[in-house]
């Protein structure tokens, strides 16, 4: 019946026929992904010639290579050493951390509706970094819980913590985001209280400096442990990708379309917070990657998950790229963590989500 | 898959609650409740606020869990049937639908298909059917690219519907569908759930509406079903002053002889007695 009895609306155009709209999207999509994947390529390639000691991106090619065993190394063992053991494993961590924490905050803005959501907002790195400076300064667990395990305990921890708060208050969007506001003064706090009592003025320096979030001093073996949780947990994702578009509408709208609501929530928020602290672990604390990314990536891709998680990973890692290049070199020889720098620009963009959640509602 | 399984299925009884109850906070939301949807018809819920129509709904999708009593998919549970399997039967339309994320209308008709589809595999052409098909008989092809921010109330609800038609259901549950329209929008919305060829529960607040399109209503008060039937047989004066409290006068003067419901100033009827025992299906 509805078919006849409604006036054309002017601002309609006819409906393209499927299947060349599902091809051009196909070919939009693979597009944008080689153009993604290129970009980031080239950022880490330019990004790692950047600083003090002069390279050329022919010289980076060239360590890469030889030390992929694809041909002789023809560069000084130095600048080798600079390129393979310096500044290779800090810029490949930088794009593993902006692709993480990104990954990260659009999963947690579509499973608990919240736009604001971001591990740093919701307080799950400051439970990540209680957990490292827990066992780093107190040596808790006598070596047998590293410095990740400790930093996934003291997420878990936060996130419960944020998750019960917000509940017991109402769940709605600025709930949950106040809840993370008392987790994070908690946990900052408790912190600080470790740090001040028990630690030595070596270990405090250090322990502030990463808290702040910085990529100074990492090596391959932060870059490994970070990308295998990394290519864990996004595949994980991916996996769940239909379900997360189920939670458009809420958790009884997802329930009503076949998702096992409990499940999932446990699974995806266990993933997100387990990558958190492997990222915090080696990184620190590094704020507001996760909350301005998924919104960009969102407006390229629109908000199908499938679509949407790679192309938020690839543009939070050439956004932290670049950022970490920046706050390496604007003040040479003095180096800013780049946490200082991501929430300069994150706090701006976090009252414009503000601002327009507020609009919207 | 289960396309073929349909042909086969026992004779289709389909979605029925048997001596349905839930308490939530120590309270009885639903005390015993049973309702068989006959397969194919428009069937209204009426009841004052808090009688438990929603709570009903929402333990008939399989939303939430009944405390005692079960219900039932052509004869299994819906533990048995499984909720993939349940949300490729039934599909549900709630009375107001909120997000904020950024969807178009063709987005959110998609969201139909997620029971249909596997964790990896894209979007097949029997998927692209049955959303255009949705589309279609919402009358919202040519509004398919719209944002879903952009659409009026009575707009929403029609996708949402289109929504719940792309999950290519038997069974339609509507919680007060109706609730935020203007009048033109909830007749027409009614009209077209009324036209679905699918089992359709509907609850509703608007006794005349509820004449207007359903072929049956089931009335509750107090979590328990106190009447049920043609919406001749039970929208009665007598009825809406032991259920709504109100004085009403009902006259036969509806489209094709339905009750018409006119209510009366003056205070609230008091004191009659519990008609528990007239209970319906």
């Amino acid at each position: 019946m509805t078919r006849t009895d409604h006036t054309p609306d002017v601002r309609a155009e006819p409906p393209p026929p499927a299947p060349t709209a599902a091809g051009a999207r196909i070919l939009r999509d693979g597009l944008l992904w080689s153009a993604g994947v290129a970009l980031l390529l080239l950022s880490v390639a330019v990004a790692v010639t950047i600083g003090p000691a002069r390279i050329s991106v022919p010289d980076v090619w060239s360590a890469v290579a030889s030390h992929l065993g694809l041909g002789e190394g023809r560069l000084t063992p130095i600048r080798d050493g600079i390129i393979w053991n310096l500044r290779m494993p800090r810029t490949l961590l930088a794009a593993v951390c902006g692709a993480g924490l990104a990954v990260c905050g659009t999963v947690m803005q579509s499973l608990l509706r919240n736009p604001l959501a971001d591990p740093f907002v919701l307080g799950v790195s400051s439970g990540a970094s209680t957990g490292a400076v827990v066992v780093v300064v107190l040596g808790v667990g006598g070596g047998a819980v590293s410095i990740s395990g400790g930093a996934f305990i003291g997420a878990l921890c936060s996130f419960a913590l944020v998750l019960l708060l917000s509940h017991t208050l109402g769940g709605s969007t600025d709930r949950v985001v106040l809840s993370g506001v008392a987790a994070m003064q908690l946990f900052s706090a408790l912190t600080s209280f470790v740090v001040m009592t028990a630690a030595d003025a070596e270990q405090t320096r250090g322990v502030l400096f990463w808290l702040l979030g910085s990529l100074s001093g990492v090596g391959w073996s932060d870059v490994w442990m970070c990308s295998a949780v990394l290519a864990v947990t996004l595949l994980t994702c991916l996996g769940h990708a239909r379900t997360l578009d189920a939670f458009a509408f809420g958790r009884d709208a997802a329930a009503s379309l076949g998702v096992h609501v409990a499940r999932t929530r446990i699974v995806l928020l266990c993933t997100t917070a387990l990558l958190t602290a492997a990222l915090v672990s080696s990184a620190g604390a590094i704020g507001f990657v996760g909350l301005v990314l998924p919104h960009a990536a969102r407006a390229l891709t629109g908000s199908g998950h499938r679509r949407l998680l790679p192309v938020t990973a690839l543009a939070g890692a050439v956004f932290l790229v670049w950022v970490d290049t920046l706050a390496r070199t604007v003040l040479d020889p003095q180096e800013v963590p780049v946490g200082v720098v991501t929430s300069l620009i994150g706090v701006p963009a976090f009252v414009l989500v503000l601002h327009r959640t507020r609009r919207s509602t | 898959m289960n396309r073929e399984k349909r042909g086969t299925d026992a004779p289709g009884d389909g979605l029925r609650a048997t001596r349905v109850s839930r308490e939530a906070g120590g309270r009885i939301i639903l005390d015993g409740v049973s309702v068989a949807p006959p397969p194919g018809t428009t069937v209204g819920l009426l009841g004052p606020n808090g009688s438990g129509k929603t709570t009903l709904l929402r333990v008939m999708a399989g939303v939430l869990a009944a405390g005692a009593g079960v219900v039932t998919l052509d004869g299994r549970t819906l533990a048995e049937t499984g909720r993939r399997a349940v949300a490729r039967r039934v599909a549900v339309v709630d009375q107001h639908a909120v997000t904020q994320v950024d969807l178009s209308v063709l987005d959110v008709v998609r969201l139909g298909r997620i029971p249909h589809r596997r964790a990896w595999s894209a979007s097949g052409p029997e998927d692209e059917d049955a959303v255009r098909e949705a589309l279609a008989r919402t009358g919202l092809a040519d509004r398919a690219a719209q944002s879903w921010h952009t659409l009026s109330g009575g707009e929403r609800q029609r996708v949402q519907i289109a929504r719940a038609l792309a999950q290519q259901p038997r069974e339609l549950l509507l919680d007060e569908p109706t609730n935020h329209l203007d009048i033109q929008h909830q007749l027409e919305l009614l009209a077209l759930v009324a036209a679905l060829p699918v089992t359709a529960v509907v609850a509703l607040h608007d006794l005349n509406l509820a004449a207007m399109f359903c072929d049956r209503v089931t009335v509750m008060k107090d979590g328990r079903v106190v009447a049920g039937g043609t919406p001749s047989e039970v929208i009665t004066e007598e009825l809406i002053a032991d259920v709504y409290r109100v004085r009403a006068v009902v006259t036969p003067e509806g489209p094709d002889g339905r009750p018409s419901v006119r209510f009366l100033p003056g205070e609230a009827v008091h004191g009659r007695p519990e008609h528990d025992e007239r209970a319906g299906p």
